[in-house]
């Protein structure tokens, strides 16, 4: 997971400089927000100057998951403090989830497992503030990146991340409408064809698994 | 451009945090609704697709499919490699590496 995350910081931190985004911000969107996707979102709309209600819209969207990993884990913090809860919601990510999530499953009821959690969890953030810094030692160190195509790192990036998720069918469908309505709307103001893309794939999406669900029910 | 960063930050802080608090700290009075849950699954694949395809079909504002835009076949063949091979890594530096081809041949 620590290795995983390595190239996605580097990515970042690079992708962030080269868009023109001053250190400290990108320092601060790790260090702060410290959840990848919504981060790597981010730069594509900050560099092109949204309105902030559409970022924030956006971010909410592209973050809700971490919703569903806050409510799979409360069985498991209920009798935490609440003080501690509070700190370790901070650090709930995908791959924070992913890791805490099957440990505690596999030792319920283990005196360690919020000490297990925050250990995941720091383990989790110092290693992507690395990247990320590393990232932005790439981005200062190497100018005029992004006219080497740098752009085209977030493409190859959610390419890679997207296209083995296509193989179930629904998925398929939900990413096939959402890149249609994206390439239609790519003119809308506010860059609010994002968002309509998003949820008419959501939707299609839905759509796509509840028809597939009546076909295989006689 | 500062104020603005710093709102951008402070508000995407707020509302990620907010939504990972939600029922860690207030969840004894919240159930997570069974039509959102399966929603979110297909949050990510919308949101990364509707991101990239105007990217790559339609790099500068009009649809380019013509051999100038190496967007496209760079983008398909890091796909392609991610789906066949599973290994996000790989993936993303064949896509550079067709990227660059392709400018150099074009």
């Amino acid at each position: 997971m620590l290795v995983g995350a390595a190239p996605f910081g580097v990515i970042f931190g690079t992708l962030a400089i080269a868009s023109g985004i001053p250190v400290w911000a990108t320092l601060a969107l790790s260090a702060l927000v410290f959840a990848g996707s919504s981060q790597f979102v981010a730069v594509s709309l900050i560099s092109a100057g949204v309105a902030l209600p559409v970022l924030w819209l956006t971010t909410f969207v592209v973050n809700l998951r971490h919703a569903l990993y806050s409510a799979t884990l409360l069985p498991y913090a209920r009798h935490l403090p609440a003080r501690w809860r509070w700190l370790l919601a901070f650090w709930l990510t995908d791959e924070t989830f992913a890791v805490v999530e099957r440990q505690l499953r596999h030792h319920v009821g283990e005196r360690d497992g919020a000490k297990y959690w925050l250990g995941s969890s720091l383990a989790m953030y110092l290693n992507w503030q690395l990247w990320t810094l590393v990232g932005v030692l790439v981005g200062q160190s190497v100018p005029g990146l992004a006219s080497l195509g740098l752009d085209f790192a977030m493409v190859a990036t959610f390419a890679a991340i997207v296209a083995p998720q296509l193989r179930q069918r629904p998925v398929l469908v939900a990413a096939l409408v959402a890149g249609v309505v994206a390439l239609l709307a790519r003119s809308l103001p506010y860059k609010l064809g994002l968002m309509l893309a998003a949820c008419a794939g959501v939707l299609a999406g839905l759509l796509a698994e509840r028809l597939a669900l009546q076909k295989g029910s006689p | 451009m500062t104020l603005y960063l710093v709102l951008a930050v402070a508000g995407m802080v707020a509302v990620t945090y907010g939504i990972r608090l939600s029922f860690l700290v207030f969840g004894h009075r919240l159930s997570f609704p069974a039509w959102l849950e399966r929603a979110l699954r297909y949050v990510p694949a919308a949101v990364l697709t509707a991101l990239i395809v105007p990217m790559a079909l339609a790099p500068r504002e009009v649809i380019d499919l013509s051999v100038a835009n190496a967007y496209f076949p760079g983008a398909v063949v890091a796909g392609a490699v991610a789906l066949f091979t599973e290994h996000t890594l790989a993936a993303i530096l064949s896509g550079f590496a067709a990227y660059g081809l392709w400018r150099w041949l074009f």
